[in-house]
């Protein structure tokens, strides 16, 4: 490795990953709505098109059944595609084909066929989206057995985990937090966002360096409670935890399935406290699975219930955003909340 | 209406010059009556005003996060709302306030969801893609690309299933016509014999994919041919063309013929989106459009030289549009927003 580095955007680190997967493996094929010719929604395939050609990046028609549909056939004859669903709201035309037969393919064939396939869609809310592109669908891919699931929270970690999912042997659906894409937002809509060029997290490793799934991060160390976060949320919680002074350990699950059960174990046992956070709805949410592990697993360690902060249980509304979205005062109050017990 | 051919699979229609032997359906045109003139002027015109004031607000950070305007479309929703009766529905994608306003839905109302308040047609929940009103038989206002044709369908089962003479109006674009639950809805439609006119707004462009980028078959009055669905090629940019074929079409459902397609040939002037710089697109080829084929500008001239209308009897309607919206525009700004309380209603508890 040379061990250079260049600092970027989360778009950037994502386009930087297909650039290099694309180079070093012809079997990488990339498409999508407006994928092509555009360069995406978001910009994230902009310019592969131009430098690989049209048959590796491509335009396709508005049709997310027919895209994942094609993509799953194209990854049992072990091409490697990496489609993009041009929000995570889009995405359900296409749910079957992920549920059925992208999730079951390597169990229903005995292990001789999978489907080594990435599924990229930006998710989450703040950006004035509304119920139709606002959502984190998370947890109903969480629940099918048969896939992995990712959710990078910076440059640095969309990069290498992006390229660890291109490489992977079965589907990967990969959630870009879309309000991450510019700058580490923390839930403070009314500051300006510090971009990612500010932030150690932008400077990216420029040769191939993949982060392994499955393997969560420390973003913070603390001895009061462990804030389990994903996504948007990691800077929420960030946030909370310096506004209310808690000794908060912060942990990016980065991938929530593989869930990198040991890293959640270790944290909570030490600090003997839980606060799950999650943007999308709160019932069935991938909350109530980490908090059924947490107490499963350090059930003699906890000196208070698992807390759950998560958007509530509504479609996600128009106006009022703000009241909706998780922000630092409601993951401040659940601190506190959590270390009166 | 006589069973008619469908319409060539090669070339585009032009409604240029058409003979008064041509039907509605294959690109003929019957003149406007004065009285039509005028009102399918007033009508455009408030739309085209309403999206300019729309786009004005959002700019200046009144409207937030998705807007997509109509301006250029307004021949098509105009049309076809002249040849409806009351009762028939109404249902659109996300780019929809040119239909609600057709529909006699209330410029302020649409105005004050837009900027999310309570006097918004959906309280301020729905936003510039999701609104509806019952009173105006207007379904929405749906953001999921595609998913009206299967509701739209929908509805005019249930207008069979009363046997109430309604017909449902189903709108959609070129890019949403390659969704696979729009030809389900086809196959239902034809199997079932509904009334609904099916009417893809083909502007050229789905967002930055131009349609023959994504479209194997760019001709769409050709896509409900393999289950029986007559199509027809129609200029959306002569309202009196999208009138004619409209009257015609919607008769074809009202008399139990099933259902009908109807591509509009239009263009948006717009970026897909307020945040969209539409760079994939030259601005030749807008302005070409724009000076050339402007719905408004064809019947504004039209009035002229009928001499239906003075140039000072049109600024006069003109400026009473511009009070419309304007009225609209405060009213959307000075309504408060919705209280907290309302994120908890309309749901499931
Ligand atoms: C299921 C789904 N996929 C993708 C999108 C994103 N999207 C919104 S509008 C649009 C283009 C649609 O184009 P067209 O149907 O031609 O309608 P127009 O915008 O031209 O009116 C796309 C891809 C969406 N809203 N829903
Ligand atoms: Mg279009």
């Amino acid at each position: 490795m040379s061990g250079s580095t260049t600092r970027m955007t989360m778009i950037e680190a994502i386009r930087t990953a297909h650039d290099l997967a694309m180079e070093r493996d012809d079997k990488v094929v990339v498409f999508g709505e407006d994928v092509g010719y555009f360069g995406g929604v978001f910009r994230c395939t902009a310019g592969l098109q131009k430098k690989y050609g049209s048959h590796r990046c491509f335009d396709a028609p508005i049709n997310e059944s027919g895209i994942v549909g094609a993509a799953i056939g194209m990854s049992t004859y072990g091409l490697k595609p990496v489609v993009e669903i041009q929000f995570a709201d889009y995405v359900y035309p296409a749910y079957d084909q992920i549920v059925s037969e992208a999730a079951r393919m390597r169990h229903r064939s005995g292990g001789q066929f999978t489907c080594p396939m990435v599924i990229r869609m930006p998710t989450g809310g703040g950006i004035f989206g509304g119920q139709t592109h606002s959502q984190s669908p998370e947890a109903l891919f969480t629940h099918v057995s048969g896939l992995k699931v990712v959710v990078p929270s910076s440059p640095y970690d969309a990069k290498g985990l992006l390229l660890s999912a291109i490489d992977d042997p079965d589907p990967v659906i990969f959630l870009e937090p879309k309000r991450l894409y510019n700058g580490p937002f923390d839930g403070h809509h009314d500051r300006p966002v510090t971009p990612w060029k500010n932030h150690p997290l932008g400077e990216v490793p420029d040769g191939y360096e993949t982060i392994p799934l499955g393997k969560a991060a420390i973003r913070r160390e603390g001895s009061e409670v462990t804030i389990l976060a994903y996504g948007t949320m990691v800077y929420v919680a960030e946030a909370a935890a310096k506004e209310t002074g808690i000794d908060a350990e912060i942990i990016d699950l980065r991938t929530l399935l593989p869930l990198d059960i040991e890293a959640i174990t270790e944290s909570v046992k030490k600090t003997g406290r839980c606060v799950v956070i999650h943007e999308a709805t709160r019932t069935s949410g991938f909350g109530a699975e980490l908090s059924a592990t947490v107490q499963e697993a350090c059930f003699y360690h906890l000196e208070a219930p698992v807390l759950r902060v998560t958007g509530w249980d509504t479609p996600y509304p128009h106006a009022q955003e703000w009241a909706y979205f998780p922000g630092p005062d409601r993951v401040g109050r659940a601190l506190r909340e959590v270390m009166e017990d | 209406m006589a069973p008619r051919k469908q319409s060539g699979s090669t070339s585009r229609k032009t409604t240029r010059g058409s003979t008064a032997t041509k039907s509605g359906l294959e690109g003929g045109i019957t003149d406007f009556s004065k009285d039509q003139e005028l009102d399918s002027y007033r009508e455009m015109l408030l739309i085209r005003r309403f999206e300019e004031k729309a786009g004005q607000l959002y700019g200046m950070g009144f409207i937030g996060g998705f807007c997509h305007l109509y301006i250029g479309q307004e021949a098509v929703v105009v049309g076809m709302q002249m040849a409806l009766k009351p009762g028939d529905e109404v249902i659109t994608g996300y780019r929809d306030h040119g239909h609600m306003l057709a529909t006699g839905m209330e410029a302020r109302g649409v105005m004050a969801e837009l900027t999310g308040r309570r006097g918004g047609y959906s309280k301020g929940k729905g936003g510039s893609m999701h609104m509806f009103s019952k009173e105006k038989h207007f379904y929405g206002g749906h953001g999921i690309v595609g998913a009206q044709v299967s509701l739209g369908t929908g509805l005019a089962f249930a207008n069979r299933y009363r046997e109430n003479d309604n017909v449902s109006l189903t709108y959609f674009g070129d890019g949403a016509a390659n969704q696979g639950q729009v030809y389900e809805s086809f196959n239902m439609a034809a199997l079932w014999k509904l009334p609904v006119v099916y009417i893809i707004e083909n502007n050229r462009y789905a967002m930055g994919t131009s349609t023959a980028r994504a479209s194997a078959q760019a001709d769409f009055s050709l896509r409900g041919k393999s289950f029986g669905i007559p199509g027809y090629q129609v200029d959306g940019m002569d309202v009196r063309a999208v009138h004619a074929a409209g009257m015609e079409a919607v008769e074809h459902c009202r008399s139990g013929k099933g259902p009908l397609i109807l591509e509009m040939l239009t263009y948006r002037y717009r970026g897909h989106s307020m945040s969209d710089p539409a760079k994939y697109r030259s601005k030749d080829e807008v302005q070409k459009m724009r000076s050339e084929r402007d719905p408004i500008e064809q019947v504004k001239a039209r009035i002229l030289e009928k001499k239906y209308a003075s140039e000072d009897e049109l600024k006069q309607v003109d400026k009473k549009i511009r009070d419309i919206v304007a009225d609209s525009a405060d009213f959307a700004q000075s309504d408060p927003e919705p209280d907290v309380s309302e994120l908890y209603t309309d749901i499931l508890l």
